[in-house]
């Protein structure tokens, strides 16, 4: 791990509705890795996930106290600016949303509101995020057709390469292949591997054979705590706490 | 219970079923029926092309066009006006506001209490407005009238369709780091289909409203220009006409309804378009 991780918590707790649904997380999100946080339905990894880009800020009575730390900014900080944050993280939801336009503006979108206007550009970074995705042959002969048309898992890649597209250096995934094939499935997982040369990862999964196959940390959430947080085959085949152990075996769900 | 009878119970509640919307398709039918039997006949080139000359309400030459003019001018005025207002409370209560925040909450209770208002009570309040801003019975009065009628009718369509927009297409839009602002085009862009039916809704309940207009628009044989003349209104004309003994007078106001459902039926064919067109290119 390196000695300033990108993402650092640091006594997160959040209270939604008077009920308290994050306690105590203290946290280092390893960079340029995936990690996947695994739990329970319920056990708070989702809220835990949307902590880190503020989208909490659209629930109502939502208390949050502590800080979570990105680039050494306190992202809750009162004079942290919104927009600014969510620009350095991409999400990728349960499941596809294209915005509704053409598959080309959908990625030339992010660019756009952050103020690239030269066509050329565009063009080149629409190209791009689409080649790194995997999308490129697939649309190239129809970018200016509406998005909603792709297939769902065309549609998750198309999400990914849009949030890939406003240089991001976070990349947060929230059960991202939850409505997927089997086949677009592997394919977004794989694309997860190898992007995490270049992107910290943050995974919410409950799929414990995904999280084994491409996440290289684990976190193990119950009960809005952390429980335990390690290498991935240190979490799932020896883990410290019992918790973790009856909750990997299918014992606790 | 046995399968008898739930058979028997199945085709009851479908007996039940059919006979409603056999009333509903007859009813429709019935009033169409009556207007173009009875209204066909006076419906002249000069109904529609000629506003009254001197007479007219006993039976002497003359049309409508002033009233048809004057529903177009209230309604339209009033379905502009009405989308201005009320377009940016909806993106406020379901964009900027947090879903079930207080201020939302209330809003949208006022504005259902806003809905169930009758049309003569929006009348007299705009009646009572216009004294003290000291406008006269006018089209302008009239517009006001029918645009406080219609904001509960259009922010609660809006509102209805921007509650199929799922929040994550919200969120989509803001952790690629756009504002608020820039999310609600984004979802407007997604509701505009909606925003044709509120339209078409608006439109229909303004032109075809008879209270609100009743004190606000005046009432004049000449076809407006200036937006403080009095104007009339198709529904306002229907109703002259149709309190003259004369039969002759009678039957120009079937014609005279005639004339406005066709209006309404361009309006929901020409909002069925835009709307399916716009489904198209998504």
């Amino acid at each position: 791990m390196t000695q300033h991780p990108l993402i650092r918590v640091k006594d997160l707790n959040v209270h939604i509705d008077g009920h308290h649904i994050l306690k105590n997380i203290n946290i280092s999100i390893p960079d340029k890795s995936v990690t996947s946080i695994i739990g329970p339905s319920g056990c708070g990894k989702t809220t835990l996930l949307k902590t880190f880009n503020r989208l909490l800020d659209d629930t109502a009575n939502v208390t949050v106290s502590g800080s979570v730390l990105v680039d050494d900014e306190d992202i809750y900080a009162p004079e942290a600016e919104v927009t600014h944050i969510r620009k350095k993280m991409g999400l990728l939801s349960q499941r596809p949303y294209p915005l509704p336009m053409s598959i080309y503006d959908n990625v030339a979108y992010g660019p756009r509101i952050h103020g690239t206007r030269d066509k050329s550009t565009l063009d080149s970074i629409v190209e791009k995020q689409l080649k790194d995705t995997g999308l490129w042959d697939e649309v190239k002969d129809r970018l200016h057709g509406p998005a909603n048309r792709l297939s769902i898992g065309q549609q998750q890649r198309l999400c990914l390469a849009r949030g890939l597209a406003v240089k991001p250096e976070i990349i947060l995934g929230d059960e991202s292949t939850s409505a997927l094939d089997p086949v677009s499935t592997h394919t977004i997982e794989d694309l997860f591997v190898r992007l995490k040369a270049q992107y910290t990862i943050v995974l919410v999964t409950h799929i414990l054979r995904q999280a084994r196959r491409i996440s290289d940390y684990i976190v193990f959430v119950y009960m809005g705590e952390i429980v335990e947080f390690g290498p991935t085959d240190e979490v799932l085949l020896h883990p410290k706490e019992e918790l973790t152990r009856q909750y990997v075996k299918g014992f606790i769900s | 219970m046995g399968i008898k009878r739930r058979k028997a119970e199945e085709t009851i509640f479908k007996i039940l079923m059919v006979m409603a919307c056999l009333i509903v398709g007859s009813s429709l039918f019935l009033i169409v029926g009556t207007i173009v039997v009875k209204g066909v006949p006076y419906l002249t080139w000069d109904m529609v092309s000629k506003a009254p000359q001197g007479g007219f309400y006993i039976g002497k030459e003359g049309g409508v066009l002033n009233a048809i003019i004057g529903s177009l001018y209230v309604a339209g005025g009033a379905t502009v006006l009405g989308l201005l207002i009320s377009i940016p409370i909806s993106i406020y209560l379901n964009i900027y506001l947090k879903g079930g925040s207080l201020l939302s909450k209330s809003a949208k209770l006022a504005y259902d209490v806003l809905f169930g208002i009758p049309s003569i009570v929006y009348g007299a309040f705009a009646f009572s407005i216009m004294i003290w801003l000291g406008v006269r019975a006018s089209l302008l009065g009239g517009v006001i009238a029918v645009t406080l009628l219609i904001i509960p009718i259009l922010v609660r369509t809006l509102d209805e369709v921007i509650a199929t927009v799922p929040r994550e297409l919200k969120h989509a839009a803001l952790s690629l780091g756009a504002t608020r602002w820039e999310t609600a085009r984004v979802i407007l862009r997604q509701i505009k289909p909606g925003i044709y039916t509120a339209v078409l809704l608006s439109f229909g309940r303004g032109i075809g409203d008879v209270a609100a207009v009743l004190f606000t628009a005046g009432f004049s044989d000449n076809i407006p220009i200036y937006i403080d003349e009095p104007a009339a209104t198709l529904p306002l004309a229907i109703f002259f006409q149709l309190s003259s003994p004369i039969p002759e007078v009678q039957g120009r106001a079937y014609a005279s309804a005639l004339i406005l459902t066709l209006i309404i039926l361009v309006i929901v064919i020409v909002s069925h378009i835009l709307a399916t067109k716009h489904k198209h290119k998504l």
